[in-house]
């Protein structure tokens, strides 16, 4: 089982939080296929927030095909992140350095390094959007 | 579905004073409501009217349905706890949920008494020697054991100190879950309600500035800042609360269900905290010191 922590001056709606610390569990393996999830209640009571934000959150991971309700039982994971990601990352990670080594001999400092990511990984979200 | 609060052009007014006017709203069921505003801003007013303790002067109230206080059955359906939690001091932990019991047709006993025992209240204390969080969290729990579908909350965690008003909120929102309760509680603070509604309205100088699903709200507010320009040339659907300008930076609170197309705007998404100061600024008459920005008028 997980707790939820809620950073209330963080500018993120509350509900994604929760849905991020879930997903981010999967990812690091906290959470496997068939756990239960904090009840609504329990996760309320716990952090004093409102119902409708667990339940929002939860819906969204449902919609994400990563966990089901059991409609008087309770909510529990039904697929794994971290298989997919470790699989890809190596690999990934590799070409990323070479990427960073190339930027580094073009001259770029960490700041116009990470501001030409930043602008790419916009346009590229943009460019998925439309 | 019948709304929980149902009011049109509900006005109250003591002699020559509105306290509350024109009050339009119409809040539907399975929300937590919060009702901000500063002090003197008529929330006790609204509430007193919604529990049937005062009568309108003017306009309708309905609560679930039906006319506030009227008969048993609607009081049975709507809790109510009173700014500061009034108790009977010399009676006891034990004679209060006695007493619930008595006047409360679908009071739950068993329920009581659990909510005692996690709270760790001793049974034979009386309610005077109890501390401001206990005294709290009991009539929280009497509140909630008579199955109210409607509890109202006037003020509710004003005088606690933060680990007790931490821990009231999780009793409430734990209730809300398990029996399901649309819940209306108000604050000075919205910080203090910022967790635990979804639903907000912001009543200042005795009128509802603004009333609504708090993510449809924060939504359609944004922070837009750019070049100076003048208000006048904003397109219709944007509704200015907050203006400030310097000499060549605009900063506004807009309204608007539109996207933002003007690209010279920086758009920025604002706190609930803001959206409401905004709200009460436009609300209050104009403060003579508003240091060093020079402020336009919408």
């Amino acid at each position: 089982m997980i707790e939820f922590h809620l950073d209330t001056h963080s500018g993120v709606a509350p509900y994604l939080q929760v849905v991020h610390q879930v997903r981010q569990a999967l990812r690091l393996g906290l959470l496997s296929e068939g756990d239960q999830l904090p009840t609504v209640k329990d996760v309320v009571a716990r952090l004093a927030i409102n119902p409708n934000t667990v339940l929002k959150a939860y819906r969204e991971l449902e919609h994400d095909g990563l966990v089901a309700a059991r409609p008087g039982i309770g909510t529990f994971v039904t697929r794994t992140l971290s298989d997919a990601s470790l699989a890809a990352h190596a690999g990934l990670r590799r070409e990323l350095l070479r990427w960073l080594a190339g930027a580094r001999r073009a001259g770029l400092d960490d700041e116009s390094i990470e501001a030409l990511f930043r602008d790419c990984f916009r346009t590229a979200s943009a460019e998925d959007v439309a | 579905m019948t709304a929980v609060l149902e009011t049109k052009g509900l006005g109250k007014r003591y002699g020559r004073r509105w306290a509350l006017r024109d009050c339009t709203l119409e809040i539907p069921p399975g929300h937590v409501v919060g009702l901000v505003g500063p002090n003197g801003a008529g929330k006790t007013t609204l509430l007193n009217l919604a529990v049937g303790l005062l009568s309108p002067t003017s306009g309708d109230i309905l609560v679930l349905g039906d006319r506030p206080a009227h008969g048993a059955a609607q009081l049975a359906r709507v809790g109510f706890v009173a700014q500061e939690t009034p108790l009977y001091a010399g009676l006891s932990v034990a004679d209060h949920l006695r007493f619930g019991a008595w006047l409360n047709p679908s009071w739950d006993q068993p329920q009581a008494e659990d909510r005692i025992d996690q709270l760790g209240l001793d049974r034979t204390q009386r309610a005077g020697e109890l501390s401001g969080g206990q005294r709290a969290q009991l009539a929280l729990t009497l509140a909630i054991a008579k199955r109210p579908e409607l509890l109202i909350l006037d003020e509710p965690v004003a005088s606690l100190d933060p680990l007790a008003r931490r821990e009231f909120l999780q009793h409430l929102m734990e209730s809300v879950a398990e029996h399901e309760l649309s819940v209306v509680l108000s604050s000075h603070l919205v910080s203090d309600l910022e967790r635990v509604c979804d639903y907000l309205i912001v009543l200042v100088s005795s009128q509802v500035q603004v009333a609504g699903e708090i993510e449809e709200l924060l939504a359609s507010h944004h922070r837009l800042t750019g070049p100076r320009r003048d208000l006048e040339r904003l397109p219709a659907s944007q509704e200015v609360i907050e203006a400030s300008h310097t000499d060549r930076q605009s900063t506004l609170i807009v309204r608007t269900d539109q996207p933002i197309l003007d690209p010279t705007w920086s758009v920025e998404q604002i706190s609930l905290e803001d959206l409401v100061l905004a709200y009460m600024g436009r609300a209050a008459p104009t403060r003579a010191t508003r240091p060093a920005l020079l402020r336009v008028e919408p």
